[in-house]
């Protein structure tokens, strides 16, 4: 910040570069907020980086699920700290903290620095009370001496957190911090929790220091394009790696009570005006005015409700998928009248059961996963036999009133389509939607029969938890 | 008046108000007294969204003035309203004083439309008060997305426009708190108007701190252990998961019990004051290994 303190005009440039990240990461910055977040600034001392990023979040982000993002571009912005953090004062002051670290740059990548390294980041990691300043540093000592990638001319040396995270393998610690724990009187379960946690934080550092290194290097608007993940509601189900999931699971069930507010909010309030008079609350209402009803009430229109049979393939390539929309309609069946659920690979299988009211997300998503092998003989994904055994054994599931919903990839293995069965099934129901977790570019691809399902059935994009929301809404209509 | 000096003063005040304010929380504080924005503070059930307003009114000395929001929250209710009752009465003291039978309507008509038959709510009260005040708008989102409109003008212009009488313009603005669980999306147009803070479960210092605060009598060894469970509740996948104000009640609970330490037992016994969900509890009971002895 310092730098940036003296030449003003670098500072505002910074800052509209910041912004303009930020709107090509999905936030909605508007030139209001923008101009707030101006005169945060000005309203402020710039003696905390932390107080300059509150301002800044305060001020343009208004949505908690973006936070990540922003915080993620912030640091590309604005870092803490330049090159190898020596010389700068670091964000809390510490100065004298760094002469202590002589040796952060000229160690070389060699087997001793790097078992002595380990040591010392598991040293640190055992502490009972970890300093975040430190931890930072060790990351960004981790990524300058053993990611960077030299040698490819003048500003084309590089840095990989990846590389970083391979040779130091942090994983590998894991046990050795149980075990460190467990000395300190945890037990095992505690002690390899506390464990996991703090290895991904450090892991998360690694990678932002890369991403910090990265940006000095080659400009903070390429990291932006190219570095910066999406907010796990914009993330694709299958593109989520197993952090990203554990996230986007604890997201489903108020994303689901959100969405069911708000269905039961439209539903009240889209048909006031044609309902029936409410006439007892209308005279009652007169008696304010002297009789004369001056405003009319209305009875609330009965909700429509909807049958729902979902038939959801389970097979590798889309169980993520499958579990995230499978729990996602379970946690909105108040919206639907009645739900059956079956899943499939090559062999169609109830789980209704599984879905009790008042359930234990947790206890569902295992039985769902196990009883994923009932749904396989062969093992390889057979939608023209899937369709057809449905046909013959659960159309009793079926009616004039039900709504099919069908979640899968429509790659089957270049078997048999069966579409006249699927045309079948579709027929003897009020509508039907089937969701592709694919990007729509990939439909028709190698064996996908999107296309040809997709004439049949109207097939929809469905690749994160904002479009499977999206989705449900319109369903539930 | 300016509310808060600096984001430092902001602390100090509201730590000496009784809330303890982590660094975000006041800076947000003093940066909405100082640009006069509204703040929308989201965040979960129970972490203390409403209690930062009321520490804000204590820490200022302004009044609180509370619009609770619900569904079917309307203009009479958040805005003003006609004293209907009165004016008819006015009508007809007016009909039977001058005995001809509505004579001088037009007196009576602007006669009617006065202060005198204004009833004003929490919104026109705020903003006609010379006197510090404090807003708090709470649970804007259980309100329909009308009322949003109605807040518009209140929030952009401190100002309100009443037909009959004219343009009411703040004469001091008040320092807004809307507060929203987040049960709905509010609209781009509200948001754009405030500053945005999101509350959230407080780390387990500072969580140790707001206990110990709250309650005087709890010793610190029962207070950390306290912490630790309730932070491994958070971190199960819970229908509601525990918040401040029920880890506030669990340790009055303990007290009350005369419980000195929380072992396995004393936390099964009591753990109907944090989980409020029945599948909630088979989860703690199963993830926290907790058995009767």
């Amino acid at each position: 910040m310092s730098t940036d303190r003296a030449d003003r005009s670098g500072l505002l440039d910074r800052h509209l570069a910041f912004v303009e990240a930020l709107r090509g990461a999905g936030l909605s910055v508007s030139l209001a907020e923008d101009l707030d977040a101006v005169a945060a600034l000005s309203a402020l001392h710039w003696t905390s980086r932390d107080t300059v990023r509150d301002a800044f979040a305060a001020t343009m982000v208004k949505k908690q699920s973006q936070r990540t993002t922003f915080d993620a571009l912030f640091d590309v912005y604005f870092p803490g700290m330049v090159g190898d953090g020596a010389g700068t004062a670091s964000i809390d002051g510490e100065g004298a903290g760094e002469g202590e670290q002589g040796e952060g740059g000229p160690v070389r990548d060699n087997g001793e620095a790097l078992l002595s390294f380990r040591d010392r980041l598991a040293e640190m990691l055992e502490a009972g009370q970890m300093d975040p300043a430190e931890l930072q540093r060790m990351a960004a000592e981790m990524v300058g001496t053993f990611g960077s990638m030299p040698g490819r001319g003048p500003g084309l040396s590089s840095w990989s957190a990846y590389t970083a995270l391979q040779r130091v393998a942090p994983q590998e610690l894991i046990d050795r911090l149980v075990q460190g724990l467990m000395a300190d009187g945890a037990d095992e379960d505690d002690a390899r929790r506390v464990a996991n946690q703090r290895i991904g934080a450090f892991t998360a550092m690694v990678e932002g220091d890369a991403r910090r290194r990265i940006a000095e290097e080659k400009g903070p608007d390429h990291v932006a394009d190219v570095a910066v993940r999406p907010s796990i509601d914009q993330l694709a189900f299958m593109a989520a790696r197993r952090t990203d999931l554990d996230e986007m699971r604890k997201e489903i069930f108020p994303l689901a009570r959100r969405l069911a507010t708000r269905l039961a909010k439209e539903q009240h309030s889209r048909h006031a005006r044609s309902a029936p008079l409410d006439f007892r609350r209308t005279v009652r209402a007169s008696m304010a005015t002297g009789g004369v009803p001056m405003t009319t009430h209305h009875r609330p229109k009965r909700p429509h409700r909807t049958d729902l049979v979902v038939l959801c393939d389970v097979s590798g390539s889309t169980a993520n998928f499958a579990q995230f929309t499978l729990l996602f309609v379970f946690a909105l069946r108040e919206v639907f009248q009645s739900m059956r659920a079956f899943t499939f690979i090559d062999h169609v299988h109830e789980v209704t059961g599984h879905f009790r009211p008042g359930a234990d997300p947790v206890d569902v998503l295992a039985d769902l996963a196990a009883s994923a092998s009932h749904a396989a003989l062969w093992g390889r994904t057979n939608y023209g036999r899937v369709f057809t055994k449905f046909a013959e054994q659960h159309s009793d599931a079926l009616g004039p009133k039900t709504t099919l919903l069908i979640l899968g990839d429509a790659r089957s293995n270049y078997s048999d389509l069966h579409e006249d069965t699927l045309k079948q099934l579709a027929g003897s129901v009020k509508r039907s939607f089937w969701l592709n977790p694919e990007h729509e570019r990939n439909w028709g691809t190698g064996d996908s029969a999107a296309p040809t399902y997709g004439e049949i059935v109207r097939m929809i994009e469905c690749r994160n938890l904002n479009q499977l929301s999206e989705f449900v809404h319109e369903l539930a209509w | 008046m300016t509310w808060f000096e600096s984001p430092a003063d902001a602390a100090t005040r509201l730590g000496a108000a009784g809330y303890l304010a982590d660094a975000a929380t006041a800076t947000t504080s003093y940066l909405a007294g100082a640009l006069e924005k509204p703040l929308l503070l989201e965040g979960p059930a129970g972490v203390g969204k409403t209690e930062l307003a009321k520490a804000v009114s204590r820490a200022t000395g302004a009044e609180l003035v509370r619009l609770q929001c619900y569904e079917g929250l309307d203009e009479a209710r958040a805005l003003y309203e006609w004293n209907y009752k009165k004016q008819l009465l006015r009508i007809q003291a007016a009909n039977s004083s001058n005995g001809n039978g509505g004579g001088d309507w037009n007196a009576t008509h602007d006669d009617i439309f006065t202060e005198e038959f204004l009833l004003t709510r929490p919104l026109l009260t705020a903003i006609r008060r010379d006197e510090p005040t404090v807003l708090l708008i709470d649970e804007v989102d259980k309100t329909d997305i009308e009322v949003e409109g109605l807040l518009l003008e209140v929030l952009s212009d401190f100002q309100v426009t009443i037909p009959e009488l004219g343009t009411v313009a703040a004469t001091r603005r008040p320092f807004v708190v809307l507060t929203s669980n987040a049960s709905r999306e509010l609209s781009e147009a509200v948001k754009r108007r405030c500053l945005y803070l999101h509350l959230d479960y407080p780390d387990a210092a500072r969580e140790r701190e707001i206990l110990q605060q709250q309650v005087p009598d709890l010793d610190d060894r029962i207070a950390e252990q306290l912490v630790a469970t309730v932070a491994r509740m958070r971190e199960l996948e819970l229908k509601k998961a525990p918040s401040i104000a029920e880890s506030v009640d669990w340790a009055r609970t303990l007290i009350a019990l005369e419980i000195r330490d929380l072992d396995q037992a004393a936390i099964l016994d009591t753990l109907g004051a944090v989980l409020k969900h029945q599948s909630d509890h088979d989860r703690a009971v199963k993830e926290l290994k907790l058995k009767r002895a």
